[in-house]
């Protein structure tokens, strides 16, 4: 019929052929690779992670080990970031940290996103009557602001580390849910979500096939850059004498320590400091650079 | 047949051009390039065209998506987007004026006054957070310093009406509109400032018919009362034919062909055109098969040498993939860039002798 | 004449929305006759896409009846549904929207075929290049994703996940209103080649009059949820009965630059369509409106074929009725 023939253009290749398909995930993948600053994000991120599981082999020190002769010592050749006031190894207490901000970071995060995806896809899903009673439920909670409200579930609950993961994932439930609740109502009254229907796809069939896809976008990234916020957040927690306890060395934990030593002995605190930072821009620099990959849209 | 170049005819509007008072040049575009780079991309928008209008008269530019033709409207206004886009040569005569050249502090004065454009988009163009009736108002009371608020509402009220908006609808806020009613607001908006030029991209592209119409004859009302000279750019050659005296056919960012309106609806004579014409469909035939160019608008990045448009061409010969295609007088004010119009012409009185 | 192959009494679709009920589709009666193209047209919110999207069950009727080759369909149970599904089709206005954005061309075309169980695996493969061959699109771009694809040859993929199970009706909602004239063009020829080669009945819903002529048999003209006029194609354009058409119809822009046309101003606003009062909804802008006119009105056959929903009409055309 008529459009059969190449469209013959200068030379360049013609967008969309190729010989076999060309999956989703590698399709993201690729566009990742591409985006140098998402891919030195992912790369630091996971630089973060293999130093704090092989912690044993790179942490010159035992993090709990006092050593009272050197204590409060500035940076040098032995102790690259000093040591703090029971003499312990600054470098090494940060790097094991790591084992224990990161967990609860990336823990707490996966555990409201997923609780967030259940409530948000329900109140998307069924709408009416549920979708009313779990929105006004949520804009109640959401009127508590919600380090007040972290903070008020660690006290009650004590800290600790599942404590500390519950406390700080009860927050970012709600977000999640209402974005996702969000985002699936929009894609439900699509286009191509009427034209699902049209051509025979069972509702159950459309949402695995057509909402979800196409509305969990949002979702996964914002997972991506909440675990910056999880890990600021715990570290505020353990800031305030609530998440983790010392003499465990969670970077928020150690930033509190540093506080009373500022003056004198400011490695204590910026050491800590340097690495949250590290972690937080990183998974940033990431979370963008998935936003712009997983959407379908995007030229390549 | 007597070839001419371009160059010839703007040789002898050369000496108008310092000369803002004379009613013969109004706007003279000449030679004017516009690239757009993305990345290592340089899309090549707009490739070297010219043309000029009068005083009170319109110039329709013609031709699909891509073409750059709402390029040429931008240019003009200086308003292309910062990053990225750049007039890279020629020149834009205003009255005796050159606006490329012109400083921004001018161009400001300019934009707010003497040119308005009416976008094809309307959400972009008009302020969400105000009231309808106060965006018109205030924008007719800039262009009349000495009108008090009252009056200029009273003026924005009658705009709104002429464009089939009632007075209960004036207080709302641009979101509570629907597509259709944004654009003649913003129609409203660009007719009510009295521009002595109209740029006009797409103005009822979004617009039922009937409404279409009402726009339509807003615009030619304005243009009979106050002279305003106006540049519709349009792909509707119904449009075209009610509003133009002339017409410009644009492809790939070059005009292919131009004329004035009889030359051009009565004697089209570049494949293209002929093509832009065999797609719509008439009023009164017998439902004719449609005869369109066939294929698709190459990428304005990735443009093929020689005549722009042989890719899709049904008559392109060797000759027209490669070097400079002549641009050819065929009588009068019309203008041809082909190789083969006398064998494209064949070919049309052969068909329609059939 | 024969039977139709969809026919519509007094079908009615309503809204519910805070201010009340919305009058999108009242009281519709039309034929789709099998093989031929019934046009649509009006302007936006007089409810032709609602009508489309209420033929093929997308909205559930509110009231009146649908009928499929002389069988009421207006409430099918799952299974009918099913099958009415294969029998009649949609094409949407922008094939962007509606393509899924992480299928590609294969996944889409597929999709239908497989829901249908009708095809096996092995020959899925073969009958997608000639479902692609049909619609003039090459097989190069069996993988391609939506976004790699320009506008016209996206709506040839969506014209091609509609006629992938041989379906007997399609409703056309717009689908060449968001693309260039000369694409616009090749679409057209596609859908009246497809139509002489399998037989198809088209509805089509467009607000473009110098489309819907060309591609139509017959046109209605529809006002805020009403039918105002039904007439063959041409006759419509040649004689225009109802005062709304003739307005219509004068503000086509005419490339025409010899005969210029007398334009018929309308005067006011629309009315809302939400709780609308009885009789005709035109009255308001229409300059022969009487109080006659704001009693509910009737569709008459005036000529053969042609039908017209006002009260004054044989008075107001003396020269032709």
């Amino acid at each position: 019929m008529t459009e059969l023939k190449k469209v013959p253009t200068g030379g360049k290749p013609e967008a969309g052929v190729r010989e076999k398909k060309e999956t989703q995930l590698s399709m993201i993948l690729h566009r990742l690779m591409k985006n140098k600053l998402a891919l030195t994000g992912g790369i630091i991120f996971l630089c973060l992670c293999l130093i704090s599981l092989f912690a044993p082999l790179i942490a010159p020190y035992d993090w709990s080990a006092v050593d009272p002769v050197h204590k409060l010592m500035h940076p040098s050749a032995q102790h690259i970031f000093g040591t703090d006031q029971f003499g312990r190894d600054i470098f090494s207490r940060i790097v094991y940290g790591g084992r224990y901000s990161l967990t609860l970071g990336v823990a707490s995060t996966l555990f409201s996103t997923l609780l967030g995806v259940v409530v948000g896809s329900i109140a998307g899903y069924f709408g009416g009557a549920v979708d009313r009673l779990i929105m006004r439920f949520i804009d109640m909670i959401q009127c508590v602001p919600g380090m007040l409200l972290t903070i008020c579930i660690s006290v009650a609950l004590g800290s600790g580390i599942v404590n500390t993961v519950i406390a700080m994932s009860f927050g970012g439930i709600w977000g999640t849910a209402r974005m996702l609740r969000g985002q699936i109502l929009t894609v439900r009254t699509s286009e191509y979500v009427e034209a699902a229907k049209a051509t025979n796809n069972s509702s159950f069939r459309t949402i695995v096939k057509y909402v979800l896809p196409n509305s969990i976008q949002q979702t996964v990234i914002s997972a991506c850059m909440g675990i910056g916020g999880a890990i600021s957040g715990i570290s505020g927690l353990s800031f305030l004498g609530l998440g983790v306890q010392p003499p465990l060395p969670e970077w928020g934990a150690m930033l509190s320590d540093g506080r009373n030593y500022l003056r004198y002995y400011p490695n204590m605190l910026w050491a800590p400091c340097i690495v949250i930072a590290l972690t937080i821009l990183s998974i940033s620099f990431f979370g963008d650079g998935l936003r712009d990959a997983m959407d379908p849209r995007m030229k390549d | 047949m007597k070839e001419k170049e371009f160059e010839k005819k703007h040789d002898h509007r050369e000496h108008h051009h310092h000369d803002g008072h004379r009613d013969g040049e109004f706007l003279s575009v000449k030679d004017l390039t516009v690239e757009y780079t993305s990345g290592k991309q340089v899309v090549h928008a707009v490739n070297g065209i010219s043309f000029d209008i009068k005083r009170g008269h319109s110039l329709g530019i013609v031709g699909e998506s891509g073409c750059g033709k709402s390029t040429v409207a931008k240019a003009i206004l200086r308003i292309l987007p910062d990053h990225g886009a750049r007039i890279a040569g020629g020149e834009i005569w205003y009255k005796g004026r050159d606006l490329v050249s012109e400083p921004e502090k001018r161009m400001e004065h300019i934009r707010g006054a003497e040119i308005s454009m009416i976008f094809q988009d309307p959400m972009t163009a008009l302020n969400p957070v105000k009231k309808i009736i106060d965006q018109i108002s205030s924008v007719i009371r800039l262009h009349n310093p000495g009108m008090t608020k009252k009056e200029a509402e009273e003026q924005g009220i009658k705009m709104l009406r002429r464009v089939g908006i009632g007075e209960d609808r004036v207080r709302d806020y641009p979101h509570q509109f629907s597509g259709g009613m944004q654009q003649r607001v913003e129609v409203a908006i660009g007719l009510s400032c009295n521009p002595d030029l109209l740029l006009a991209d797409e103005p009822t592209t979004a617009l039922d018919v009937t409404i279409q119409a009402q726009v339509l004859d807003l615009i030619r009302d304005l243009m009979r009362e106050k002279g305003t000279t106006l540049l519709l750019i349009t792909h509707n050659l119904g449009i075209v034919a009610e509003m133009c005296d002339d017409v410009a056919v644009f492809y790939g960012g070059e005009i292919v062909e131009y004329g004035s309106k009889r030359e051009i609806f009565k004697n089209p004579s570049h494949p293209y055109t002929i093509g832009l014409f065999g797609a719509v469909p008439s009023l009164t035939g017998e439902g004719e098969r449609l005869k369109p160019v066939e294929g698709i608008m190459p990428d304005p990045s990735d443009l093929p040498l020689g005549c722009k448009f042989h890719t899709r061409c049904p008559y392109a010969t060797e000759a027209c993939s490669e070097g400079e295609v002549p641009v050819v007088q065929l009588g009068g004010t019309h203008y041809c860039q082909c190789h083969n119009i006398e064998a494209v012409k064949a070919a049309q009185e052969k068909e329609a002798a059939k | 004449m024969s039977t139709p192959l969809v026919e519509l009494k007094g079908l009615k679709k309503y809204f519910d929305t805070h201010k009340g009920k919305l009058h999108a589709v009242d009281d519709i009666n039309m034929s789709f006759y099998e093989g031929k193209t019934m046009g649509v047209v009006g302007e936006s919110g007089c409810g032709k896409s609602t009508l489309a999207r209420t033929i093929i069950h997308l909205h559930e009727p509110t009231d009146g009846q649908i009928l499929f080759e002389g069988k009421d369909i207006t409430y099918p149970n799952r299974r009918e549904l099913h099958d009415l599904r294969e029998q009649m089709q949609i094409i949407f206005q922008d094939p962007y929207m509606t393509l899924n954005p992480r299928y590609t061309i294969e996944d889409t075309l597929k999709e239908p075929l497989i829901l249908s169980g009708k095809y096996e695996k092995a020959s899925l493969d073969k009958q997608i290049i000639k479902l692609m061959d049909m619609v003039g699109l090459s097989g190069r771009l069996r993988m391609a994703y939506p976004h790699e694809l320009s506008g016209g040859r996206r709506q040839r993929v969506g014209i091609g996940r509609a006629i992938a199970m041989n379906p007997k009706f399609i409703a056309c909602d717009e689908p060449v209103a968001s693309l260039d004239v000369s694409i616009q063009a090749q679409i057209i020829n596609l859908l009246q080649d497809l139509q002489k080669d399998f037989g198809l009945t088209y509805m089509f819903v467009t607000h473009d009059l110098s489309v819907v002529r060309h591609i139509s048999h017959d046109i209605s003209v529809m006002y805020l949820g009403q039918l105002v006029e039904t007439s063959p194609s041409k006759e419509l354009f040649l004689k225009p009965l109802h005062p709304y058409t003739k307005a219509l119809i004068s503000a086509i822009p005419s490339t025409d630059i010899d005969h210029p046309k007398e334009r018929i101003q309308l005067k006011g606003e629309l009315m809302s369509p939400i709780e609308p009062k009885p009789g005709c909804r035109f009255a308001p802008r229409c300059v022969y409106a009487t109080e006659a006119c704001h009693m509910p009105q009737k569709l008459e056959e005036v000529l053969p074929g042609h039908f017209v929903s006002c009260c004054r009409v044989r008075e107001l055309n003396t020269d032709i009725l």
